[in-house]
């Protein structure tokens, strides 16, 4: 069977990461799993279901940081330890950094180089001030002796937070790999395809951030 | 390669999530633009709410919960592109699947610790009044 | 340099945990010898390891489950011999052994077995019966194999170097904590577990996608057959409830690595929320290895009675009840951990309601079977004696889901019936019938049926005569995993459990028999034209065994049971159809993608167990550059030409011909 080395190279369709071009083989693929959905829907709808189960991951975190809440064994509680204003820097970069990712994937679509890396290099450094605040504050907090190992509400919070934070950073990474393949190889079909996937987990995770800030940070301020 | 095998089926004029047009024009810009406008507002509101005396305190849990599920549905309307349309059912139907997970997990969790509580002391309580 | 690692890891003064290791040792290297000197390395790289088609990870798959059933066999019969022995005495299992072996049990039974099973059945015959090439994700599905296979080796690798777990099956806190389980033991527990857990959740998202969204022309979804009706549910419900376990399992790591507190017993930490938690997603994971198991029952008795599965569109509304109705019960694992009467009474009727729609299946197998012609083959065997098994384990069980009753047989011998009756009688003889089932399928010849008849007796046999008495000492009030005990009134019965064990292990030797005997006399075995059942099914429509690309051109599906109003047509023309137009295909290309990342993940497990943190970091890295690499592929499918697929599909019409007995069909 993998004696038959076809020569089914696809190539760049496009001239190499110089924005303008034709659009190349961008109709559906034929699939070996012989499958009537293109590959794009399977692999979006794939990656989909993978975000749900994420999804499902953050709210067992988020069960466990309900329960846990009140057990701070006598030591500091959200109210006094929350910076609101942070918080909010944190949510707007996080929010306009999903923003840029929106126009990255137009960008992306549309072939057009300056708007896709722009974009792309928006979306990193928004995403990348939010980390670097967050890590700020889980300094502080460490220093201030609150940290995860003080107490059970403690070890929720920074698990629930730096789970997502760490999701971030996973996701930089990503990001940094998605620019430098499109750099190298074009628009080709598939890295379309990844991108697509890239932008759903990045606007899964600013949703995901919506449940955080208001449940530990809003939540907690407030009581 | 047969192109007899990109037939029609059940799955014909399906979209993935995230795309928003079928035939490959561009998602509009103006679709994240509505959903960061309307973003921004639900998140001010939030902040404002969260530590307001304007509003009836009890009730702050639950508007908060409130905003926090719109804002949700407008990352995944405008952001994801998830609409009710046909071609969109199975997409709504991995996300219902999910809504309802996360509900019973955190609910059930919830509701189940919270009995659990009520019969047992935390155990550190415990173990202080052994010393 | 090294973490904990040190030569003292290796157990030299434990006398059979070495001598255990030592015979793997030299069984593993005399097959790694025996096959390099025969110069199969190289084939086995390209054509399995490296291998990303559905069928080969389906069968690889398998085999890691029954090579698995056997480690965790030979745990069951220490237990049980160790417990007919320690009557007023220490029995020859120390307490500190005995507590592993029970742990390495339960694990390696419910992750290392049942799980691969049944994945490996859903990986080979699915795709088949939809009439498609390959899954939704071909190279993802090679690395959830591989990491499976990852966390299998870390528990066997804890035989030898270490120590495993000894706080059971599910590793329940305060006792998991470090403070009171400071050993390697629950690490080797939890990082296998995190790693395989990873492997399953993509196998969840792969089989999800590709039943949902890849589908043969004509292929609606109430004409599926029953089989992928379960395989959609189950994999829906691995993608719901394995983020928990992921999750929980992080947590306790957490609290064992870094000093968090989410299960401690000191600063708030709450031990109950770790048993709410690991059932949400416990329950779940049983529904995921019955549903496969109900799936296949429905094929093997629709073939095997000669008739359409009574019931289809009930069948399916039972499969998806099941499904969301499994993420409502999860309470009654633990009734006596005191949530009080309102949360165990709802609890507790709702894990009576989930057995509606089990009690409709089998009223639906029984109605397929009534009325039909019934061939008494090894399948059909495992799948009535299932019929009885089960249905007395589901009764068992339903009485377990009444609170009172729970309170005095929670975790007694009678549990552990219970949970036995319904998966040995459940999963493992489902996993058995389609392994018999479908075996011909797979490699071309059948099993030989009179050694296939005998084993089924020996295992159901000796099932009841271990299991039943286990209910009787349950009743009687004998705590499970005991040690050792001095109640003179169990005796008798734990005696006769172990004569059960006895008789199961004939079962399993017969069927070592049965594989080495159909090896053997294959020729005479050989499956010629591809449907030795007169099945149903797409899966029988292909040669045996399948091309590479399944079908060489997709069949067009017009109604349920897909291939059997075909093949009618055919029988009633006394010849074949018109020979297809043949063109080129596009299968996607084999990768090491999945056997090295897998590879880099079980560095970083052993190097996360033993605190070695350089290699933890290099090996994250590896992992990291594996994918990279992947992903910078330009070359992602190879072309199989038209005359290749031509050759291969006239040389299976020509067989079938032969048995229809009619020439073979020019090509017009």
């Amino acid at each position: 069977m993998s004696a038959f080395q076809g020569t089914a190279d696809r190539g760049d369709p496009d001239r190499l990461g110089r924005g303008e071009g034709s659009r190349g083989r961008q109709h559906s693929a034929e699939h070996a799993a012989g499958g009537l959905a293109s590959k794009r829907i399977v692999v979006g709808y794939g990656f989909w279901i993978f975000l749900l189960s994420d999804i499902v991951m953050f709210s067992a975190f988020f069960a466990t940081y309900a329960v846990l809440v009140g057990q701070t064994a006598g030591g500091p509680s959200g109210r006094e330890l929350f910076d609101l204003r942070n918080t909010g820097i944190e949510t707007a970069c996080l929010l306009l950094s999903s923003f840029a990712c929106g126009l990255a994937s137009i960008g992306a679509q549309a072939h057009r180089g300056s708007w896709f890396y722009g974009a792309m290099a928006a979306t990193f450094i928004l995403g990348a001030a939010f980390v670097g605040l967050e890590v700020r504050e889980f300094a502080g907090l460490v220093a201030r002796g609150a940290g995860p190992t003080r107490s059970a509400f403690l070890s929720a919070f920074f698990t629930l937070v730096g789970c997502h934070g760490l999701h971030v950073t996973a996701g930089l990474l990503w990001l940094l790999t998605m620019m430098a393949q499109v750099f190298a190889k074009g628009y080709r079909a598939d890295i379309l395809r990844r991108i697509l996937c890239f932008s759903l987990f990045w606007h899964a995770l600013d949703i995901i951030w919506v449940g955080i800030f208001t449940m530990v940070y809003l939540m907690g301020a407030a009581t | 390669m047969s192109h007899a095998e990109q037939q029609r089926g059940p799955n014909h004029g399906d979209r993935a999530p995230g795309y928003e047009r079928l035939d490959g024009h561009q998602a509009g810009i103006g679709s994240y633009l509505i959903g960061l406008g309307l973003a921004t507002l639900l998140t001010i509101v939030s902040f404002f709410i969260a530590r307001t005396t304007l509003v009836w305190q009890p009730s702050i849990p639950v508007a908060l919960a409130v905003l926090a599920i719109a804002q949700m549905g407008v990352h995944l309307v405008f952001f994801l592109h998830i609409t009710t349309g046909p071609d969109n059912v199975n997409n709504v139907m991995a996300l219902a699947f999910g809504v309802l997970i996360v509900f019973l997990v955190i609910v059930g969790s919830l509701w189940i610790m919270a009995h659990m509580n009520h019969n047992m002391m935390p155990m550190d309580q415990i173990m202080q009044m052994q010393r | 340099m090294l973490g904990k690692l040190s030569w003292t890891a290796i157990p030299f003064d434990q006398p059979i945990p070495l001598l255990a290791a030592a015979l793997v040792g030299v069984v593993i290297i005399g097959v790694l010898a025996w096959v390099a000197l025969k110069g199969w390395l190289p084939y086995l790289w390209r054509e399995w390891i490296t291998s990303v088609d559905h069928k080969r990870i389906g069968i690889m798959y398998t085999l890691l489950a029954m090579v698995m059933l056997l480690r965790g066999f030979a745990d069951a019969i220490m237990m049980r011999s160790q417990q007919a022995l320690a009557f007023r005495s220490d029995g020859y299992l120390p307490p500190e052994h005995y507590d592993q072996i029970f742990s390495a049990h339960g694990t390696l039974m419910i992750f290392f077995v049942a799980m691969p099973f049944v994945i490996g059945l859903m990986n080979f015959v699915m795709p088949l019966q939809l009439g498609i090439r390959d899954v939704a994700f071909p190279t993802l599905n090679s690395v959830s194999l591989w990491l499976t296979a990852t966390g299998a080796l870390l528990v066997n690798i804890s035989l030898v170097v270490g120590e495993f777990a000894r706080t059971g099956w599910l590793p329940y806190p305060p006792l998991s904590e470090i403070a009171y389980s400071p050993g390697v033991g629950v690490d080797y527990y939890l990082w296998a577990l995190q790693i395989s857990g990873v492997g399953t959740l993509l196998t969840g998202v792969n089989f999800v996608t590709t039943v949902l969204k890849i589908h043969g022309p004509g292929m609606t979804y109430m004409r599926m057959p029953m089989f992928c009706w379960t395989t959609l549910a189950s994999n829906l419900l691995i993608v719901a409830a394995f983020p928990i376990l992921t999750a929980t399992l992080a947590m306790l790591l957490l609290d064992r690595y870094l000093g968090f507190h989410f299960f401690t017993n000191e600063a708030g930490g709450n031990v109950m929320m770790f048993m709410n938690l690991i059932w949400a997603w416990g329950h779940p994971e049983v529904y995921i290895l019955i549903l496969p198991a109900f799936g296949i029952f429905s094929e093997v008795i629709s073939t095997f009675s000669g008739k359409p599965l009574f019931g289809y569109r009930s069948m399916v509304m039972a499969t998806m009840a099941i499904c969301i109705l499994s993420f409502t019960v999860w309470l009654h694992h633990f009734f006596t951990m005191g949530a009080g009467a309102d949360v165990n009474a709802i609890f507790g009727i709702a894990s009576m309601i989930i057995a509606v729609p089990t009690g409709v299946k089998v009223f639906n197998w029984l109605f397929t079977m009534y009325g039909g012609r019934v061939v008494y083959s090894p399948p059909i065997l495992w799948s009535i004696g299932f019929m009885v098994t089960f249905v007395i384990g589901g009764m068992t069980g339903v009485l377990l889901a009444v609170p009172p009753a729970d309170f005095v047989l929670h975790n007694s011998l009678f549990l552990v019936a219970h949970f036995h009756n319904v998966i040995i009688g459940g999963v493992l003889f489902g996993a058995f019938a389609g392994y018999n089932y479908w075996f011909p399928k797979a490699f071309g010849f059948r099993l030989h049926e009179g050694l296939g008849k005998a084993a089924f007796w020996c295992w159901l046999i000796g099932f009841y005569v271990a299991f039943m008495p286990l209910y009787v000492v349950g009743l009687m009030g004998m705590t499970r995993r005991m040690q050792h005990y001095d109640v003179s009134a169990w005796r008798p019965w734990l005696l006769i459990a172990a004569g059960g064990a006895v008789i199961i292990l004939a079962g399993i030797i017969l069927q070592i028999a049965q594989l080495a005997v159909s090896i053997g006399r294959r020729e005479e075995l050989r499956d010629v034209t591809g449907d030795p059942w007169d099945g149903r099914s797409l899966e029988w429509a292909t040669p045996s065994p399948p091309p590479a690309f399944n079908f060489a051109v997709l069949p067009r599906i017009e109604a349920q049971d897909a291939y059997w109003g075909v093949k009618q047509r055919v029988r009633q023309q006394a010849r074949l159809g018109e020979e297809p137009g043949y063109s080129a295909i596009e299968m996607p290309r084999n990768s090491p993608t999945g056997f090295i990342c897998a590879f880099f993940a079980t560095l970083m497990g052993f190097a996360l167990i033993w605190h070695i943190w350089w290699i933890v970091a290099l090996a994250a890295l590896g992992a990291y550059a594996t994918f990279v690499v992947f992903a910078w592929r330009d070359r992602v499918e190879y072309i199989i030409p038209a005359d290749v697929v031509a050759r291969i599909d006239r040389a299976n019409r020509s067989a079938r011909s032969e048995a229809l007995g009619s020439p073979v069909q020019a090509a017009p």
